[in-house]
């Protein structure tokens, strides 16, 4: 039956990941964008709420919940509104534990899952994206070429979250015409990690390019062994993913300008109260909501196993317009002082701004 | 839990729907919009028989904005000829006593064919009710109403089909402002009610749309909805205020749904003849890889639903007995104009295919644009989201 109310549990969790975001991540964000760095203390009490281990087997180290993209979609949006550099921070090693809870063989399950389910966090990481403007997810130029009993990975990412702490990195190639993900230990021969990069946004995680030359896994890395794991529920599953913290980082520009429209008086009026800014805020809240809807909707398409190639790729284009227009509107609503690094307005709108260019960096 | 399947006897409910809008109200689409003021009786009859079980036995609720999408999407200005209580009916049900709902409404699907309607609007005033300048003065046993009301929809049909009704807003007091305005209950046939005109319209033109003018038109007493005293609404006893508003923040999401329809219309219509030509939608693939038509279409297709979820929310909290007034409006404000540009975006993309009359796709633009505009228009829906967003008044926001 229709209905758009998460269950308790889903409603129990997002309390808590609500007042951990304010009370944790609203304290620190500005400083960790300028000073690109996010102390491991915030990251370990994150680590401790089990966002991640909570659906992971418990043969394995994690709590044997069963996995829900549509709680994944809850988790994403409000960390995002806490801080999105550090969401995705957190969040990394989903980016590896999610597709191999899912489509991982036994071995591999065995063999990994429990480093990303311990008790302290440990980074892992994926890397999709490419540094072409018009790179294309189902046609990689990262190619993996099977040789013996190893594949070998030749070719360039870029924006790989944590790449150079990562104990595993699931690396996304071409393999007989198509894309697969590859599981990477740290320190595989081959396997060169460049300087962290520098991005408008997003400036407290640390990301970076990769260069693969001659990179050889074992075979049985192949996620999903001979039967190789589905790519575009991967790619579904990460689109959802980001279109819910683009909700996140939305509602905090929303929230904020909102509050200083009302706050703000020009011509003997609260700003608010003339329709050029009103009109906005009342498009910025439509918008944000139903972006909010059609997230839940593709997560929920997710969650019956269904295909979602369409639902999902509508509303990650859609989230991504509908950020941009809130975090700009925002600032525009400050005016002069939006513009100013002492509101946080202008970090939303570099890191909103982001999300067109974002794939893979997030997983549900 | 959160979840987006309709019920098994929903999706048998969107079927039949579907059936009767394809078979029923399709064949007859273009004939009533060329010949605008041709009553389809006969189409009447069958819809009148349906009614008090079939698809068109409409509620205001989750179910009614599935069947309304599928109605919509065969035609929506034959949809607006269902015959009902209608915008009358909720007005009689949101401030009529329990007496009054029984009175007017309660052989209501007797007899033969009926409407009611609803008219607020005037020459001077749409989206600013409170300045209605029709006036309702009482004379012992009387009410005595004097005004003429413009753009009734059913307002022919209502005015004069036997047993039919109008509820007519008029003030008591116009210095009274808000507090004055009162409804009043007019039965078909009144003497001192006519029809004065009817509208020739842009598009919805199976939907008879009439001035009616009150002259020296005397109705009972009793036919007052609510109370007959002048005084600020307190919201202590604002019971049936409160129904008031629940009723007509269900009317908005039902526009919405009606939106959602020609909306789909239009869109079945460019993919099936996308199709016909091998033009595949590539799902999937970023923007840098597609091409101009395939991301129109993706826009069209994403603002479509969002439209869409934004309805369903709305009447979804309705049955849930939780207050919509915000939602209402976000998901009229949405639908009106995402399905506006929707249908005008598809006859851009279908060139000549979509500005020839004879296909309908150039009937649906036209049929769209209504949604923006009735029920409170895109700006004073975004101007009620704003003040509930931001917890503004009426007078700190105008
Ligand atoms: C086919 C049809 C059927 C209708 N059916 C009915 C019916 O059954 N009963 C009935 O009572 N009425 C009916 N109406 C009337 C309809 O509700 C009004 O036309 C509508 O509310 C707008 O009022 P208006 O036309 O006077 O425009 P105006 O109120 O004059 O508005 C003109 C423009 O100004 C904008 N505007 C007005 N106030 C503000 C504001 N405060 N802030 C920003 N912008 C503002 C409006 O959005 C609009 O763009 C119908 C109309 C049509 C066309």
């Amino acid at each position: 039956m229709i209905s758009f109310s998460p269950s308790e549990e889903q409603q129990m969790i997002v309390t808590m990941v609500k007042q951990f975001a304010n009370d944790e991540m609203r304290k620190i964000y500005r400083e960790c964008d300028e000073s690109g760095e996010i102390p491991d203390s915030v990251v370990e009490t994150a680590w401790q709420l089990g966002l991640v281990a909570s659906s992971m087997p418990e043969e394995c180290g994690g709590f044997g919940g069963e996995h829900s993209a549509i709680t994944g979609a809850l988790i994403g949006e409000e960390l995002a509104w806490g801080d999105l550099a550090m969401a995705m921070h957190i969040l990394c090693p989903a980016l590896v534990a999610y597709p191999l809870l899912e489509m991982g063989t036994d071995a591999q399950r065995k063999k990994y899952l429990p480093l990303l389910c311990g008790e302290k966090y440990k980074a892992a990481t994926s890397a999709l994206i490419e540094p072409h403007f018009d790179y294309d997810p189902h046609s990689l130029s990262t190619t993996a070429r099977a040789d013996g009993n190893d594949y070998v990975l030749n070719g360039d990412k870029c924006l790989v979250p944590l790449a150079a702490e990562a104990d595993l990195l699931l690396i996304y190639a071409a393999a007989d015409g198509r894309s697969q993900g590859f599981i990477v230990e740290k320190g595989a021969k081959g396997l060169e990690i460049g300087e962290r990069e520098e991005n408008m946004g997003i400036r407290g995680l640390a990301t970076y390019g990769l260069n693969l030359k001659d990179c050889r896994v074992p075979r049985e890395n192949r996620l999903g062994g001979e039967k190789a794991g589905d790519f575009d529920r991967i790619l579904n599953c990460s689109q959802v993913g980001l279109s819910a913290m683009a909700i996140g980082v939305a509602r905090a520009a929303f929230e904020y300008s909102r509050d200083y429209a009302k706050e703000r008086v020009a011509f003997g009026e609260p700003i608010a109260s003339r329709q050029a800014i009103a009109f906005m805020l009342a498009e910025m809240a439509i918008e944000i909501d139903a972006t909010r809807l059609m997230t839940w909707e593709a997560a929920w398409k997710l969650d019956r196993k269904e295909d979602v190639t369409k639902e999902a790729s509508l509303v990650k284009a859609y989230a991504d317009d509908m950020v941009m227009m809130v975090t700009d509107r925002a600032v525009q609503i400050l005016g002069g002082h939006g513009y100013i690094r002492e509101h946080p307005v202008e970090l939303w709108l570099r890191n909103g701004r982001g999300f067109a260019t974002f794939d893979g960096m997030a997983m549900v | 839990m959160i979840d987006f399947e309709p019920t098994p006897e929903q999706q048998e409910d969107i079927k039949a729907a579907h059936a009767f809008a394809r078979d029923l109200f399709r064949p007859v689409s273009r004939h009533y919009d060329e010949h605008e003021h041709d009553s389809p009786d006969e189409l009447i009859d069958k819809m009148w028989e349906d009614r008090s079980k079939g698809t068109l036995a409409l509620g205001l609720d989750v179910t009614a904005a599935l069947r309304i999408e599928e109605l919509c999407w065969g035609d929506a200005g034959l949809f607006m000829c269902v015959p009902g209580p209608g915008l009358g009916g909720a007005a009689v049900f949101a401030s009529g006593t329990k007496e009054q709902v029984e009175r007017f409404l309660g052989s209501f699907n007797e007899g033969g064919p009926k409407w009611g309607a609803m008219a607020m609007t005037e020459s001077g005033c749409g989206s600013d009710t409170s300045a209605i300048t029709t006036t309702a003065v009482r004379d012992g046993d009387h009410w005595v109403l004097n005004g003429e009301k413009i753009f009734v929809t059913w307002g022919k049909r209502a005015a004069e089909n036997q047993d039919s009704l109008v509820v007519v807003w008029a003030t008591v007091d116009k210095s009274a402002g808000r507090a004055g305005m009162k409804s009043f209950v007019v039965p078909a046939g009144t003497p001192g009610m006519r029809v004065e005109k009817l509208e020739k319209k842009m598009g919805i033109r199976a939907s008879d749309t009439a001035t009616l003018v009150f002259d020296d038109c005397r109705i009972p007493f009793e036919n007052i909805l609510g109370s007959p005293e002048v005084r600020k609404v307190d919201k202590s006893q604002t019971k049936g205020f409160k129904g008031a508003m629940a009723t007509f923040d269900a009317t908005r999401p039902i526009v919405g749904a009606m939106a959602l329809g020609v909306g789909r219309a239009a869109l079945d219509f460019v993919r099936e003849a996308l199709e016909k030509e091998g033009i595949k939608i590539r799902y999937g693939l970023r923007k840098q890889k597609l091409s101009a038509l395939e991301r129109d279409l993706m826009e069209m297709e994403a603002n479509y639903k969002a439209a869409r979820l934004l309805t369903l929310r709305a009447l979804w909290m309705m049955s849930q007995l939780q207050p919509n007034n915000l939602e209402s409006s976000m998901a009229k404000a949405k639908a009106g104009l995402a399905v506006t540009r929707i249908t005008q975006k598809a006859v851009e993309i279908m060139g000549p295919l979509g500005y020839s009359r004879k296909h309908l796709l150039e009937k649906w633009m036209r049929d769209a644009k209504i949604n923006d505009i009735f029920e409170g228009t895109g700006q004073i829906n975004m101007l009620i989201v704003a003040r509930r967003v931001l917890d503004f008044s009426r007078d700190q926001l105008k």
